[in-house]
């Protein structure tokens, strides 16, 4: 069994590789000085997560560059320190360590991936540095020294799953990737489709990395369900939706998913395969409010076409920072416990994706949620559900009542 | 009966996948005795060659497919044997590192040149009606495609004279040599037949799978099963050890799910190899290619 262990010593030897490489952070010195406030980010910025982390990296530093030009935070600059994880939870763990105690850092922005994130987060309590994270993820989430600029599944799926019974039938088959995020997104989908009277046929789990999805399409046609729901995730699935439209069921029997175009997949597909699949965001690029479009205008100024699009996860990321930094101008320090106090006396920040409003009880967001539909590489929006609350994380998490909690909850369904 | 015929369809398209993705693998292992590490990622150059080839160049897909990705993988191949494997031969632990050394470079090389976004190519063929289902027309191409490409390199290796000098270079290089042969240009042509084969493979999936650097990994463990299933005859142990894997996984996951499906192949491999040791070829068919 050669060939099982090959994956496995791909992978230490390129962790080895990276770490020899010891690739020194990339810091960038503009604002070095003594009373320069430092802000750490740790995220993919190569490896498999790349993809998403570029654009994560580059709306955090413009929200940074934004604080700078305007004069800085309390009168100092920020000093961004970029930290590339590599794709890589050891270097996330590594780094985590060195923004706290090394670089002692006012806040760390980062994260993709749950396991990253459960990777850093216990460091940075320990060692009482301030975490943010940036990206939706499945909630649940509970601590006093964390705060998610995201969506959780109660704000985009409990929105999603109505709108797409209503327009096509209550008969829905979900196919959704193997791990935690699939298989707790797939459970709030049968709730909801079970609270609007629907049926949830068959819920079908694919590892990451399978790529041959003819059973299961043949299986969805013999099923025969009203709407296919997609929780599938990475660049193997994307397959997914070309086998999909080459066995000829675009159209036939419609796609809604909460996780599509997070990857970018609606650029990566040609129209044909990707026109008319329902999405459910709290940020699409294509927002027609003019604080968008100027955001989205200085993006591009910025960054140029390396960013083919703004995706939720990047949007996530902003609003992190803007969120962090209202927190400290409010408390006027940035000291952790004074910064916390103040975002937990309740903030709300302008973002371009609208309003975000920090929930003291659950340190999540209340956020507003659109509906869109792909239509030729754009998101079509059709609707907007304005101030969603992270009810989902509400359900098990009180920091008023617990402020020592530092727990993930499985929220029970 | 609909729903049969597709299940039917789908099953053949699990084992000419199988067929598809081992037989380069099957060409350099089974007649050169060399482990090649980086063939899941000769196969992703095949898939890059089609579809760059396919959305720059303006290439019809067909050609890009069929004609450019074997040949620019094959030449590729025979550069890495006059450079690499030609030094390694009988050494097969130093070819596994060789050959996974260069499989690790060629993830970060492609990763630097491409970036790591999945590209892809729509299924060129438009889909195929049987009663209320449809499926896909490119897994009817598959189909036929790894039945042509399997006799193909069956006229190949039993009818011509390069078939003929390259049994005999494997079995007895020397014996081959004093008459009249010439070993290093066998060595270097078939370890290039591989690599085509390869490269034509990736560039076939390309339109099912999409392509990103990383996109051997998922290949390279089940090519390996079905080789060494197969046993040491290419062509009959490839196509018996791809009809009895590419069954078992799709009806398993026809009646569970596709974890099920990866995990029957992976079971019946080992039961097989526990039965016979030296796969399908080492028992039955003994004779055979």
């Amino acid at each position: 069994m050669a060939i099982s262990r090959r994956s496995f010593l791909q992978g230490s030897a390129l962790s080895a590789l990276g770490l020899a490489a010891g690739v020194a952070p990339k810091m960038s010195f503009a604002a070095d000085n003594k009373d320069a406030i430092k802000v750490a980010t740790i995220l993919d910025l190569s490896g498999g997560l790349d993809i998403y982390g570029k654009p994560m990296s580059n709306a955090i530093n413009l929200a940074a560059d934004d604080i700078n030009a305007a004069g800085g935070l309390l009168g100092r600059p920020l000093q961004m320190i970029n930290y590339d994880a590599q794709s890589n939870m050891q270097l996330y763990a590594q780094y985590a360590q060195q923004a706290a105690l090394k670089d002692k850092v006012a806040v760390v922005q980062g994260g993709i991936t749950s396991a990253s994130r459960e990777v850093i987060r216990p460091v940075l309590d320990r060692f009482r540095s301030l975490y943010f994270y940036p990206a939706q993820y499945e909630g649940g989430v509970c601590d006093r020294n964390y705060f998610s600029s995201g969506s959780t599944p109660a704000q985009t799926v409990e929105k999603l799953v109505p709108y797409a019974m209503k327009k096509w039938g209550k008969k829905i088959y979900v196919v959704a990737a193997d791990y935690n995020y699939g298989q707790i997104v797939s459970a709030w989908v049968k709730k909801s489709v079970h609270d609007n009277g629907g049926e949830v046929v068959t819920v079908e789990f694919f590892p990451l990395d399978v790529t041959d999805f003819g059973a299961a399409i043949s299986k969805i046609q013999s099923a025969k369900p009203d709407i296919v729901w997609s929780a599938l995730v990475g660049g193997a699935h994307i397959s997914f939706y070309r086998q999909w439209h080459a066995a000829g069921m675009s159209g036939k029997i419609p796609i809604a998913s909460t996780v599509f175009g997070g990857g970018n997949e609606h650029i990566i597909l040609s129209p044909e395969e990707s026109n008319g699949i329902l999405v459910a965001a709290n940020y699409m690029q294509e927002i027609p409010t003019p604080e968008n479009q100027a955001f989205v205008q200085k993006f591009h100024a910025k960054y140029g076409t390396s960013t083919p699009y703004i995706s939720d996860l990047a949007m996530g990321a902003y609003q992190g920072m803007l969120i962090w930094a209202e927190g400290v101008r409010k408390a006027g320090s940035v000291d952790r416990m004074k910064v916390i106090e103040a975002l937990e006396s309740g903030i709300t920040v302008a973002s371009p994706s609208g309003k975000v409003t920090v929930d003291p009880a659950t340190h999540h967001c209340t956020l507003d949620v659109h509906i869109a539909e792909v239509e030729n590489h754009q998101m079509k929006i059709l609707e907007t559900f304005t101030d969603q609350a992270p009810s989902d994380t509400a359900m098990v998490c009180d920091l008023k009542k617990n402020p020592r909690d530092t727990k993930q909850y499985q929220i029970e369904l | 009966m609909d729903l049969l015929i597709i299940y039917g369809i789908e099953v053949l398209n699990a084992i000419a996948v199988l067929i598809i993705m081992s037989l380069g693998l099957a060409v350099v292992f089974g007649m050169m005795k060399i482990v090649n590490m980086a063939h899941g990622e000769f196969m992703m150059l095949g898939g890059y060659s089609a579809i760059l080839a396919t959305n720059h160049l303006g290439v019809p897909i067909w050609i890009a497919m069929l004609v450019i990705a074997p040949l620019v993988v094959g030449v590729f191949g025979i550069v890495i044997e006059r450079v690499i494997i030609r030094h390694l031969y009988g050494r097969m632990i130093d070819t596994m590192l060789a050959t996974w050394g260069l499989s690790l470079a060629l993830i970060g090389a492609a990763t630097m040149v491409f970036g790591n976004t999945t590209l892809g190519i729509s299924s060129p063929l438009p889909s195929v009606t049987v009663g209320s289902y449809s499926t896909s027309g490119y897994s009817l191409f598959t189909i036929l495609f790894a039945l042509c490409l399997v006799g193909a390199l069956w006229l190949l290796l039993r009818y011509t004279t390069l078939g003929l000098c390259a049994r005999a270079t494997m079995q007895n290089a020397r014996m081959a040599a004093a008459l009249g042969t010439n070993p290093g240009k066998i060595y270097s042509l078939t370890f290039g037949l591989g690599a085509a084969l390869s490269g034509l493979g990736g560039a076939l999936l390309a339109p099912i799978t999409g392509v990103i650097p990383t996109i051997g990994i998922s290949f390279i463990a089940k090519a390996f099963i079905t080789v060494i299933g197969g046993g040491s005859a290419i062509i009959a142990g490839t196509l018996s050890s791809s009809t009895l894997f590419g069954t078992i996984s799709q009806l398993a996951t026809y009646a569970w799910t596709p974890v099920f499906g990866a995990v029957a192949l992976l079971l019946s491999a080992i039961v097989l190899l526990r039965l016979l040791p030296q796969g399908i070829t080492g028992r039955f068919f003994r004779r055979s290619l």
